[in-house]
């Protein structure tokens, strides 16, 4: 416990070094955001009035003072094209990224864990080539060639699925295998090799000398024993998956927060891709953090250490 | 049953392998499985001796350098040669893979793509390498606040997702290549920097390195001479595997249309842009994805082989 404390806190450093570095960055840009926001032929007074309300009269520390206060409270500041709270923005677009998220996870846990386990246990046999084979095609292919060709024959040519999210969960199952694939690809290549390794063990050799039948061998005790590395990748997963679902979310047209961000670019948005990018970071430091407290309760060694 | 099929399997797949390594590989082989005998070339003799997949996707890379090197010999037609009259067209002898939807040849402009693409796969890993190098060689060397504060700013560049991080970028500096070979860079040095650093923390308490600094030889001359060699083999792994992952971020930031700008070709912007025929004209999306899908496919299994006889105690991330 006391660890995990220390590493709480370890955090604050990093996320402080994350806001002030993605806020220097977007600032550096030459022009000025209030004539590009409303453009040239406007009068002097109301430049300046916006200039004022949008707190650009103060000197740069101070703009970064306020927007962490701001951002502590829960204020991300407002879209300079939709003129709305970007904290109500990212709100509304957080469910979509949520679903598709998890069921994304799901695909990814589920088959990432039943592949490796069979392709360890019928290692080098036909279904043990082919799981490795799509999932090494999961890690290499990029993740729009499989929205897009998902979307090509399972909702084009077989129409089992709906082209673009119609807001039913049955329409995020598409994107979420998209999503996932890539994911369930890395787990399953090292639950593989992982259970491979275990498998080696003396101990497993005892199990089965006392007569263990072999599911019970690969469950009860070489799959427990190697779960400790893949439980702690499926929480750093969720970086990728959140760089990810940027892609997925444009592709299928789901309103979520990659989708933001993708057009906070397009409409030169600067607070909404801020607060996006930020809130995104989040979630990943806070994934980070969960991985290591994982860690800690599910390995005993790491337990009584602390 | 099945238990002793089970076990007897496992044997059977542990022991020929070894008899058939044992006797088939020669002295100096051995010697290069059991210590550190052999150098670099030899140890890449090796592998491309023991695998075929690895020496085989080497050669692909190859070809593909030297296509995208002679794209203008090669390609049958310019990189933005319009033919309005024959726009959409699907493959056919005059267009191998069909032409898009400005009678452009998709042939040709995957040629061209592929310079763009390779070398933004390339160029950037290979200055990212060069400050990962160098900031993790002096943080892991000279430690304190120095080590804490890179370290800090690592920490800060691999919390953010790459591509929500390279998107910043791109916003600030503009959509081209130029900020593409930026971002990449501002991504990627973090993770080189990490693994430099942790073999310079154990390799600068080695008595080679005591002896070396106990006759007087400079900060730098032992950072250089004695301690990066022994990065070397970790860091062409590293390098092998940054370059598919520069080029399908690249990719990735082009499909989305932040990358590179037409009338230029990339790979991912050919996808971008056959993406609205989909549905009609299918095969140009696939063309493009495919090339990707090789590229990076070859650059992994070639990273994968260079990692069993390299650095074998590096394990999958």
């Amino acid at each position: 416990m006391k660890s995990f404390l220390k590493r709480l806190l370890g955090t604050i450093p990093v996320l402080f070094g994350v806001v002030l570095l993605i806020f220097i960055m977007l600032r550096i840009i030459p022009g000025d955001p209030v004539t590009m926001l409303l453009g040239e032929h406007v009068n002097q007074d109301t430049i300046d009035r916006l200039t004022e309300v949008m707190g650009l009269n103060d000197p740069l520390p101070t703009q970064f003072f306020n927007y962490i206060v701001n951002a502590l409270h829960g204020d991300l500041g407002v879209s300079y094209k939709y003129n709305r709270e970007v904290t109500d923005m990212i709100l509304e677009a957080l469910p979509y990224t949520i679903k598709l998220a998890v069921l994304a996870a799901l695909f990814a846990w589920v088959i990432g864990l039943v592949t490796g386990i069979i392709s360890a246990v019928r290692q080098n046999h036909l279904a043990d080539r082919l799981f490795m084979g799509f999932s090494l095609a999961g890690v290499s292919i990029p993740i729009f060639m499989t929205s897009l060709f998902l979307q090509y024959f399972l909702a084009f040519k077989v129409k089992l699925f709906p082209l673009t999210e119609n807001g039913s969960l049955y329409s995020m199952i598409l994107p979420a295998i998209a999503l996932g694939w890539n994911s369930a690809g890395r787990i399953a290549r090292m639950t593989r090799s992982n259970l491979l390794e275990e498998l080696q063990a003396d101990y497993i050799d005892t199990a089965r000398a006392k007569g263990l039948r072999q599911n019970a061998v690969i469950v009860s005790h070489a799959l427990k024993n190697s779960m400790l590395p893949i439980v702690t990748m499926m929480a750093l997963q969720l970086s990728s998956m959140l760089s990810g679902a940027v892609i997925t979310e444009s592709v299928f047209a789901i309103p979520g927060i990659g989708r933001l961000a993708t057009t906070a670019i397009s409409n030169r948005d600067m607070p909404v891709l801020q607060g996006t990018v930020l809130f995104t970071t989040v979630i990943v430091i806070a994934g980070n953090l969960l991985a290591d407290l994982l860690y800690s309760v599910l390995d005993p060694r790491i337990r009584k250490e602390a | 049953m099945a238990k002793r099929v089970f076990f007897r399997k496992q044997n059977e797949s542990d022991a020929p392998q070894n008899i058939e390594q044992n006797t088939a590989s020669s002295e100096e082989d051995l010697l290069g499985q059991i210590g550190e005998k052999d150098g670099i070339t030899d140890k890449l003799r090796r592998m491309c001796r023991q695998n075929k997949l690895a020496a085989f996707s080497a050669v692909v890379i190859l070809i593909i350098l030297l296509m995208a090197v002679f794209a203008p010999v090669i390609a049958p037609y310019g990189e933005a040669e319009q033919d309005l009259l024959n726009r959409l067209q699907a493959p056919s002898a005059a267009h191998w893979l069909g032409t898009d939807e400005l009678g452009r040849d998709v042939f040709s402009r995957l040629l061209y793509g592929a310079r763009v693409s390779l070398s933004i796969g390339i160029i950037p890993s290979i200055i990212s390498l060069l400050i990962g190098i160098f900031l993790g060689l002096t943080a892991g060397y000279f430690g304190g606040w120095y080590d804490y504060v890179i370290m800090r700013l690592a920490d800060v560049m691999l919390s953010v997702p790459s591509l929500l991080m390279a998107m910043v970028v791109m916003y600030t500096l503009g959509s081209s290549i130029t900020s593409l070979f930026i971002a990449l860079i501002i991504v990627d040095w973090a993770s080189v920097a990490r693994v430099v650093r942790s073999q310079t923390l154990s390799l600068k308490e080695s008595e080679y390195v005591e002896a070396a600094r106990s006759i007087g030889v400079g900060h730098f001359t032992i950072m250089i001479r004695h301690i990066l060699p022994n990065c070397i083999p970790s860091l062409i792994v590293l390098f092998t595997l940054n370059v598919p992952s520069a080029i399908l971020s690249e990719s990735s930031l082009s499909f989305l249309g932040i990358g590179v700008q037409p009338p230029a070709a990339s790979w991912g912007l050919i996808v971008n842009q056959a993406k609205q025929f989909l549905f009609t004209q299918p095969w140009l999306c696939l063309a493009p994805c495919i090339a990707i899908m090789i590229v990076v496919l070859a650059f992994n299994f070639l990273g994968d082989g260079l990692r069993d006889v390299l650095d074998p105690y590096m394990k999958d991330q």
